[in-house]
């Protein structure tokens, strides 16, 4: 998490020193390069995105929001996020912690598993559940014995947006705990403080920064997930459609306006991520740690 | 409350970071941990603290078996080498830390807490930084306030690990005289790890020279420094000249010198002589008891001169330190011969010297 601050400092640092200021036609062209790519492949499709979603007036929009099946899709989505992310969340901090803070066996393996779900592709992913608990997987038959429906419905959904936003929050933590050792852990229990108040009182307030940055990534892709999602929704209607598999199923019918009212909310869900995500990181820049400072949770 | 370490060994992996190490220390004491980087003196005191364990052996405090106590029920105080100040609390709440995480039943009070947090501040002179955050102080605050932080709960005992490592020279000075008053004040039994021999002495009760795992030796400051027990600890505390020859008739031969010694015990046959740079008298008579050498350079500043010089007899270089004003008595120059008298030769076998560094000539200071 580059700070704002300090990315300033440094290019302040630069342009004032002869020996690192670049000749003017490189520095045109370099950003002439940037920004053009920037507008080209971001700026572009976002203003498109909105364009043809208001193409047909806001009335078609609205409609197109409010309809029962899309109703569903986002229902589905809030709720495969409200799940993923708690469950990442508890897993994320703990997996960061045994890696940064202790020394075990099998702990460079460990971090390498952790990358696997942004290593292998999405599609994998959501072929693994299938063949664990499809109707011809290792536990289909079990399952369906006790009526359990996992592919195909809610559960799978849930499991294959875990599987997929596993990485966020762990990734986040790891370089950052690491970074602060346990010499204030150490010192806390030496004052006489539990495990619990100890992860209450002095990790979570040191991390906790790092560890919203996490979430906030996580729920984005928890939201925005297609791939892993799509294999084993089987893109029931009103059942197991999320948001981005009900902006494909609409664009495939030819429903242009609603697909991209669909998918407007994602991009706005997206453009909201970011501006959160910089507030986080202007408030855990240095500069501003002192007024950054909520109460602490008791134990 | 008085600490004894009882047989301690600790290994991490094949470096055997403590070997049987026993050791006492009196109630209100300040002792020092005094060795090089590696001894495992650090080791020793997070054992005691409960941070570490002992892979065999025993602690006992007041006579109390701890070994199996975990850290939080030890009351131990311990100062940490890089402070380990809560970052995200304010000074005033890293003080009052240790009594907020209290049980229910034991935590003070809201008013209690308040005053004790600010009669800590007030004892290390920084109340006046209570609502500042550790980022915005200096090391030496930084230090003090780690300070009031472990004696807020009471400890009975106080661990520092390197409090003066972190430090500028000058605050270290400044530090450790107020840490002294300190301790004066307060009598808690206290143990501090160092590298820095002058610390040691300067500041401790007792001083224990820790080498490889194991104490070389432990007394107070004078004796070890007088009497080190072998040459490691005399190349540890202090610049030292060294001297191979062979003992013979109870004198010390080497160098064209025929030299008494203070500890010539040893029969006839090979050692090593141990020499302070400041124990070396410098004459241009001839002297049976002299060494005869020749001067290299003369480093004049500050109120002690360092004389660096070379014997005759087989070029061995020595150093010798004397006052300012009795190097411009004998009015010497680079080239010149003169006859080097010690005042004190501490011998070694020459077996143990030679399996040990050379210790390093003219520490600063």
């Amino acid at each position: 998490m580059a700070g704002a601050t300090s990315a300033l400092s440094a290019s302040q640092h630069f342009e004032s020193r002869s020996a690192t200021r670049d000749h003017g036609l490189v520095r045109a062209l370099l950003l002439i390069l940037g920004l053009g790519f920037f507008a080209l492949f971001l700026v572009l499709p976002l203003v498109v995105v909105f364009a043809e979603a208001l193409r047909k007036g806001w009335d078609t929009y609205w409609a197109a929001l409010v309809e029962p099946d899309a109703l569903s899709a986002i229902r589905l989505t809030l709720l495969a996020a409200a799940i993923a992310v708690p469950l990442n969340l508890v897993f994320g901090v703990s997996a960061a912690w045994a890696i940064a803070k202790y020394r075990f066996r099998g702990k460079a393996l460990l971090t390498t598993l952790i990358d696997l779900p942004f290593s292998v592709s999405p599609v994998i992913a959501g072929l693994i559940y299938v063949l664990v608990f499809g109707a011809q997987g290792w536990f289909g038959p079990l399952l369906d014995g006790y009526d359990i429906r996992i592919i195909f419905a809610v559960p799978g959904i849930v499991l294959a947006t875990i599987f997929v936003t596993f990485p966020f929050i762990a990734r986040e933590l790891i370089p950052l705990m690491e970074a602060q050792g346990s010499e204030e852990e150490e010192a806390a229990l030496v004052l006489g403080a539990s495990g619990w108040q100890t992860f209450w009182r002095v990790t979570l307030p040191n991390i906790k920064w790092g560890l919203l940055y996490g979430v906030i990534l996580c729920n984005a892709r928890a939201m925005g997930e297609f791939g892993a999602v799509s294999v084993v929704s089987g893109h029931i209607r009103g059942l197991t459609n999320t948001m981005p598999l009900h902006v494909e199923i609409l664009y495939n019918e030819y429903q242009f306006a609603a697909a991209f009212a669909v998918a407007s909310l994602l991009a706005l869900l997206a453009l909201f991520t970011l501006a959160l995500k910089s507030v986080i990181e202007w408030r855990a820049s240095p500069k501003s740690e002192p007024e950054a400072r909520p109460k602490e949770p008791l134990p | 409350m008085s600490i004894r370490v009882e047989n301690i060994d600790k290994r991490f992996g094949a470096f055997t970071a403590l070997d049987d190490v026993t050791l006492d220390f009196r109630t209100g004491e300040l002792t020092a941990l005094l060795g090089p980087s590696g001894c495992g003196k650090t080791t020793l005191l997070r054992i005691i603290a409960g941070l570490e364990t002992a892979d065999s052996g025993r602690i006992l405090i007041s006579g109390e078996e701890t070994s199996d106590k975990p850290v939080r029920e030890r009351q131990v105080g311990f100062v940490f080498q890089h402070y380990a100040l809560f970052r995200h609390m304010s000074v005033f709440e890293n003080v009052a830390f240790g009594l907020r995480v209290k049980p229910r039943r034991e935590r003070p009070a809201e008013a209690e807490i308040r005053r004790r947090v600010m009669e800590l501040l007030d004892l290390v002179q920084l109340a006046w930084l209570a609502d500042r955050m550790p980022a915005q102080l200096s090391g030496g605050q930084r230090q003090r306030i780690a300070l009031a932080r472990a004696l807020a709960v009471e400890p009975q005992v106080l661990l520092l690990d390197e409090p003066f490592g972190a430090l500028d020279a000058k605050v270290r000075k400044e530090l450790r005289g107020w840490l002294r008053q300190l301790h004066e004040t307060l009598h808690i039994t206290s143990i501090f790890v160092t590298h820095d021999q002058e610390e040691a002495l300067e500041l401790a009760d007792r001083v224990v020279v820790m080498n490889r795992g194991r104490i070389e030796q432990a007394g107070p400051p004078q004796a070890v420094y007088e009497n080190p027990a072998n040459a490691f600890v005399h190349g540890f505390l202090g610049a030292s000249n060294i001297l191979r020859g062979t003992i013979r008739d109870g004198l010390f031969h080497a160098e064209g010198a025929s030299l008494p010694a203070r500890n010539i015990h040893e029969s006839n046959g090979e050692a090593v002589a141990y020499l302070r740079p400041h124990e070396l008298d410098m004459s241009r008579r001839p002297d049976p008891a002299g060494i005869p050498a020749e001067i290299r350079r003369i480093l004049a500043f500050g109120a002690l001169a360092r004389i660096e010089l070379v014997t005759l007899a087989g070029r061995v270089p020595l150093e010798v330190e004397l006052p300012q004003r009795d190097l411009a008595g004998l009015a010497l120059a680079p080239g010149d011969s003169v006859h080097l008298v010690p005042q004190g030769v501490n011998l070694f076998p020459s077996a143990e010297a030679g399996a040990l560094p050379r210790p390093v000539l003219a520490k600063a200071g």
